[in-house]
Order: C-alpha cells, then structure tokens, then sequence
C-alpha cells in the first residue's frame, strides 16, 4: 500500500522519490514494508506501545493540571539515511564541534575573535548563557562541549541544513537506543534487510569520553551523572544512561564539597567523584556562584571546578554557542578557526538587533519562524504561516521589547516520512538529531533521533507539542 | 553504595510488603464476612491495626466494609493505603531503576500500574478479592524477582533489611489488635475459643496451615508463639528480627553479635530478648504490652538504620502525621 497510494505531495520525502517509487537503496524495505498485513502492521504498532509502558519509558509533562507521565509515542516506520551522506553529515558536525569548542574557549580567554572583529564582543556578552563567571577558567584538554546534539533539518529542495547547536544539556539519545530496540523486537525482518548500522556502542563511547575528560593525573576517574531528579522530564534518560554506563546516578543531595573535592555520600562514609556528566543547566549548578535558590545544584562545587579537582560536562558556560543569535555567526566561527568553509549550511537567519534585519521581520512576519534566541523545547517559536493575528500581533511586541532575544528564519518545508496514521500512511515532517561526543577526537553516533510532528501538517516536532519519534537507520552504504 | 540509593531500595521493599500485609488482612475479613454469622463481622479492627483511627475518621463517618476496604485499599489520601504504598514503592523504584535489574523495575512498574487501573474502576468494590489476591501475588512476584535477579550485595540487604522490618510490625500489630477483640479478658486464656475467629487471625498471617502442622487445636498461647517467637515461621516477629540482623550485620561488615552501628545493638537486643523468651510467660505478662514495647524497639531499630546509613549524620526524627513509619522528605 505504500508504494502505490502514498503521495508526497510535494515534499522532500525521505522515502520516496514520487508516488510508487523508492529512493535509491531503499527498494527491498519499502517492498517488505508494503507486504505487511495492514491489521498486522497496527497490532505491532500496539505492541510497540505497550512495551513502552510496561518499561516505563515515559517522560514527565508539566501542565496546569499537574504533571502526568507520557511515553514519547513511536512511530514503527524508520527514518532512512543512505551511508554515503551520513557520511557527510559526520564530517559537518565534527568541523562544527571542533570549531564552535576553539570559539567558547576563546571567548572566555583572549577574545581573539573580538580583536579580529568576527564577532562583536557585546553581542557575546549579552547572552543570557554567558558566564562570567567562566572567563579564564582552565578547562581539561581545552574541551567544553563533550557533549552536543545537534538539530538538522532538510528543506523542499534536499539541502539538509543545521537549525540549531545544542550544548547544555541535550537530551534524546536514550529514544535513539530504545527505538532500535523497539524495531528490533517488532519488525526484526524489516530490519534485517536493512544492514543497519549499530548505535548500541554509545553508552561505551560516552563512558570512555568521560574517563578522557578526567582531571589530570587521576587514573581510574569515578564518573557520575547528575540529574535534577525524578521529576525531570528527561529523568528516564539519565538513568538509563548511568545504568549503560556502569556509574552512580546522583542528585545534589547525594554531593558534597569535602575538603576540596567533590564528593558522594554512600553508606559506608564519602567517597572522591572525579567526573560529573551533569544533566542540570548552569543555573543550577551551584547556589555559592548562580543562582542561590537552588537547591538541585551542590554548594562550592564551581570552586573545585576552578581548581582542576574535578570534570563538569559540558563545562559550565558552554550554553553561549547555543545562543541563536551566535548561530548565525558559525560559519564566520568556522571559516575563523578552522580556514574551512562550513560543510553543512546554516538556515539563513534574520537578527531582530540588526536594525535592517528587524525591519525585514517585521514586514515579514506571516512568512517567518520567529523564535527566541535562548530557549529550548520549542518553547515561544511562532511559524508565521499558521499563527493567528493575535499571536503575530504578541510576537511584534515581544521582539520590539528585546531585539536581541529575537530571531527570524524563512519557513522550512520541512522533508516527510511515511508514517502509519489512522487511515494508513501519510506524510509527515520531521527533523533529524544526531549526537557528537567530544573527548580523544570528536565521536559521532552513527544514528540520531528523528522526531516526528505526528499532528497532519504540524512543523513542531518537540516531544511536549505533539511530537514522536522514529528509528533512524544509517545504511552501511 | 549511595545513601540516598540504599534508603529508596529499603523503602521500596517495605511499602510493598506493606501493601501485601493490609491485602491480606483486609481479604481474610472480606471472606469472614461472607459466612453466615452470628454476628456482624468487624471491621474497625482492621483500621486498628493501621493505628490510622484519626486519619478515618476525618473522612468517614462509620466504620462500614466498604468504607474501611476503600480506606485501606484505594484512598489516594491515606498514605498507607495499598494504593499509596504501590505508588510510594514505584516512586522508589524509579529513582534507583539504574541500579535495580530492570526486570524487577517493569514488574514494580506494571504492578503499579495495574493497581492503580482498579482503584479507579467505579465497580472496585464489588468483588475486591481479586483485587487483593492482585496484590499478594504481585508482591511474591517482588520477592522472587529480588530473591533471583539483585545481586545479593548491599541493595539486596538493604532490600531484605526494609522488608523484614515491616513484616515484624505487621504481624505483631495483627496479633495485638486481633488478640485485643478476641480475648477481653485474662480468664478466657487457656479456654476452648472461636475457631473461625481466630483461624481468621492465622490466615491473615498466612500462619493457619502452619499453625495446625505444629500445634493442631488454636490455643491463644500457641498462636502467640508461632507468631511471636518462632525461629522457623517465615512471618513471625523472631524470624524477622534475626534475618533482620543478619542482613545488617552484613551491610556493616560485623561478626555476629557484634555491631559498629546503633541499629545493631538494637537488633541484637531485640534477637537476644525473643530468641529467650516464652509464649506463657508473654500471656501472663500481656500480650498488648509486650507487642507494645516490640513496637518501640522496632521503631528505634528503623530509626537507627536511618541516621546510621541514610543521612551521613545524625538527624532528628521527625514525628509522623500518620502512625506507622513513613518515608520522609
């Protein structure tokens, strides 16, 4: 049924080229795909289900009717990436993450950047997720950002571009594991065909970056990671990630700062901690230094960081390069470091501080995505296509009271996937997170999450607004 | 191992046994009730044995099967219901879901949730046995799943530690509160009494078919023994008591009979004190006084394991809105 009544309406599919024909290298799966029993197909979709919940695999959705648990929904239908331009993709993001690390770390030391008049100091500066906190600061080997995902989309004409760095605390790589899992378990057959590459190596990878991350001279680092708690809604996530790598999962209670190091309370008295994967924003960290209310964080830890005698990853103060407005300067970043031209463009980007820019935006705002420059989850994106006059009307005066927080982007068509749908498959859009761990040389999973606006005609793909997820294979070749 | 870990692990086990000890008393009364008696069944007992009266009465007016049974098994309200317990327990296990085998999470996970499916059923109380055979069984599950699948390290002393000290305080205020109904007064110890009563009492500690293979006819004194004192019954306040110290003595890297914590020198006392007393002399001295003070020891001991493992220093108790220990924070 999918080669024959599913229609691509236009889009970039991932799937298909036209109505009836496969991309190439993707024949054999949309053909086994077609040949299962339609009822057999829904009855594995269920089933998929079900394991989600009986594992628990859910994630914690705040509402003003409180907080309830939801599994981040499934789509059985894989999202495919021919080998050779994932390959590609490989060589873009490492380009993006060793030159976007060479920009945090110089500007919290020499501001060569600034002298050089890339990039204006203030713009830096003024981000809500600069630390000042950091400048100076020695970080181990020189990395701040061990760990990204970052956000790609692809457009109507299949260029693929970069939509958003994410380096404070970006979460989802546990769907990627658990997906694979779920495919694996409800359509094994399907995926045999597919020769597949393995992502059940990251946690190993991730393990083996953080021993690298270790203080100098520390040789076998007590690694930890740190989560706000239960109440997180990427708690599943940071469990499963301690318990794939074999360490502690701590909160802020279960650390102490004990004679100049870190430490864990553990039934038989404090033990040293060397490495904290910390899954809490900078904010929170440490009440001595940030903010003062809070209490998920660990007092005089920022100290102990200053003095080498223990890791934090990310490093604090890493978020700056998250900031939009930064983003539009990454190819400037990476031609500045690096002499390479970016291989991945960046979606072309509108700056509301820039007073032609603002005009621009401001004429344009039906046409435009306008979004918040340091937010996440989706949260205060605007797509001018489907908003209302009073959403518009809102977002007018919400840029005019903070240029610099305001950035405006064209509307992406955003590329579909055939997706199962009540009445059989039917395009939707998705985007594409892969995930780059930063230690002896820059790791990328050769998997990512795709997620899926699951709601016809929806370009939000976050988990909170409707969002779910799918497999995404890399083909071997 | 964490603190914070080794509490959830303890918490964990104790509110599901919890859960399976209300279960099982409540069910024994369900069926009692359905007998052809001479007079009405009680249920007030069973709110006694929670020690949670106040709490009841706050939101129901008497004491009727269907207010206790929705008391004690689906209150949202009631923190020890075995509704909050299942909550309680899953709450804890998600916490610790990295360090437990995962089997054992998805099996506290789906019991959760089941139990939560029929607590919102409107026909809930229509044919509760199910429910609670649910829960029993459920918990046995639990056990066998932690007996098999943890490592049998500190989280599984830890585990064990939890589960003993909650089934010693069950089985002692059944005990207590059903001797309490039965035997108003001294001189009826030692006569023939209510079979159905009281092999109503030995199942709700799953002792009856126990019970008749050592003993045979239900004396009072006998059935304070098997409960109390015996070294071999799985249920009774000594058996738990001693797998209790063992698993401590384990956890603090002790010999036998000696400690390093407070909590073992309580537990040690509180073995030596059992493992010499007799049933006869407990009738003769009370039974409520002598499960009273167990009581206080008890509570002592859970007190103990808290500042000695949990807190990495002492703290001060703080007292609970509802009778039986609760978790705190």
């Amino acid at each position: 049924m999918l080669s024959e009544l599913y229609q691509t309406e236009g889009f970039f599919d991932e799937m298909m080229e036209t109505a009836g024909k496969p991309r190439v290298g993707m024949q054999r799966i949309v053909e086994q795909l077609s040949a299962i029993d339609r009822v057999e197909l829904y009855r594995r979709q269920r089933e998929a289900e079900t394991a989600l919940h009986e594992l628990g695999i859910t994630f914690t959705l705040k509402s003003e009717d409180g907080d309830t648990e939801r599994i981040f929904p499934f789509d059985l239908i894989p999202r495919i990436i021919p080998g050779k331009e994932w390959d590609w993709i490989e060589k873009g993001l490492k380009q993006r993450i060793a030159a976007l690390n060479l920009f945090i770390q110089d500007v919290y030391h020499d501001g060569k950047i600034f002298k050089d008049k890339v990039v204006r100091e203030s713009l830096v500066k003024s981000s809500v997720c600069y630390r000042k906190e950091c400048e100076g600061l020695k970080v181990p080997g020189g990395i701040w950002n061990h760990v990204s995902g970052t956000d790609l989309v692809r457009d109507k004409d299949g260029q693929m571009y970069v939509l958003e760095d994410n380096m404070r605390c970006p979460s989802g790589v546990s769907y990627v594991l658990e997906n694979r899992d779920l495919m694996k378990r409800t359509l094994p057959d399907l995926f045999r065909i597919g020769r597949v590459r393995p992502v059940e190596e990251y946690p190993a990878k991730l393990r083996q970056m953080l021993d690298f991350a270790a203080p100098p001279g520390c040789e076998s680092p007590v690694v930890v990671v740190l989560t706000p708690g239960i109440y997180n809604s990427a708690y599943y996530e940071h469990s499963f990630l301690a318990q794939n790598m074999g360490v502690e999962l701590v909160e802020g209670r279960d650390l102490v700062v004990h004679e100049g190091f870190v430490k864990m309370r553990t039934t038989r008295g404090l033990r040293r901690v060397d490495v904290i994967y910390r899954r809490l924003d900078d904010d929170f960290l440490d009440p001595e230094v940030f903010r003062p209310d809070s209490c998920l964080g660990v007092p005089g830890i920022m100290e102990v960081y200053k003095n080498g005698r223990v890791t934090l990853a990310n490093a604090p103060g890493t978020g700056v390069a998250d900031d939009k407005v930064i983003y539009s300067y990454v190819p400037d970043i990476i031609r500045y470091y690096l002499a390479e031209e970016p291989i991945i463009p960046n979606v072309p980007t509108y700056l509301c501080e820039k007073a032609d820019d603002l005009k621009y935006v401001l004429e344009h705002l039906d046409e435009l995505v306008v979004k918040p420059a340091n937010a996440s989850g989706g949260m205060g994106i605007v797509v001018g296509p489907h908003a209302t006059k009073d959403q518009l009307a809102a977002v007018r005066e919400a840029i005019l009271a903070d240029p610099r927080e305001y950035i405006a982007q064209p509307t992406l068509s955003l590329s579909r996937v055939p997706t199962l749908c009540d009445d059989g498959f039917e395009g939707r859009h998705v985007d594409l997170r892969p995930y780059a761990l930063h230690g002896d040389g820059v790791y990328v999973l050769p998997g990512a999450l795709t997620r899926v606006a699951l709601k016809k005609g929806s370009l939000i793909v976050n988990s909170s607004q409707g969002g779910g997820s799918k497999d995404t294979w890399v083909l071997a070749e | 191992m964490l603190s914070r870990v080794a509490e959830s692990i303890f918490w964990m086990c104790r509110y599901i046994e919890r859960a399976e000890n209300i279960a099982r008393v409540v069910n024994v009364n369900w069926h009692l009730a359905l007998d052809d008696n001479s007079s009405e069944p009680q249920w007030l007992p069973l709110i006694s044995i929670t020690a949670d009266e106040a709490l009841f009465a706050e939101k129901y007016d008497s004491a009727t099967q269907a207010n206790v049974i929705e008391f004690l098994a689906f209150d949202r309200d009631y923190p020890n219901s075995i509704y909050c317990c299942l909550k309680a327990a899953r709450e804890n296990a998600r916490t610790v879901r990295e360090i437990i085998p995962t089997d054992l999470w998805e099996q506290v996970n789906t019991f959760y949730q089941q139990v939560d499916a029929i607590s919102k059923a409107p026909d809930r109380l229509v044919s509760p046995r199910l429910f609670f055979e649910l829960v029993i069984k459920e918990s046995n599950e639990f056990i066998g799943r932690t007996l098999t699948t943890m490592t049998h390290d500190d989280g599984w002393f830890f585990c064990r530690a939890g589960r003993m000290l909650e089934r010693a305080d069950k089985t002692s205020r059944i005990l207590d509160v059903k001797y309490f109904y039965l035997l108003p007064t001294a001189d009826d110890v030692g006569s023939q009494v209510d079979n159905i009563q009281w092999s109503a009492l030995l199942r709700s500690a799953s002792a009856l078919q126990a019970y008749r293979q050592t003993y045979g006819q239900i004396l009072p004194v006998n059935v304070c023994h098997l409960l109390l004192l015996s070294n071999a019954f799985p249920r009774s306040v000594r058996y738990c008591v001693e797998s209790l110290q063992f698993a401590i003595a384990r956890i603090a890297g002790s010999y036998t009979g000696e400690y390093t914590y407070d909590c073992e020198r309580y537990c040690n006392q509180l073995h030596s004190q059992l493992a010499c007393a007799k049933a006869d002399e407990v009738v003769l001295a009370g039974v409520h006084e002598f499960v009273d003070s167990l009581q206080i020891k008890l509570n002592r001991i859970g007190g103990a394991i808290s500042d000695g493992f949990f807190s990495g220093k002492p703290l001060e108790r703080r007292t609970h809105r509802t009778s039986m220990q609760g978790q705190e924070g």
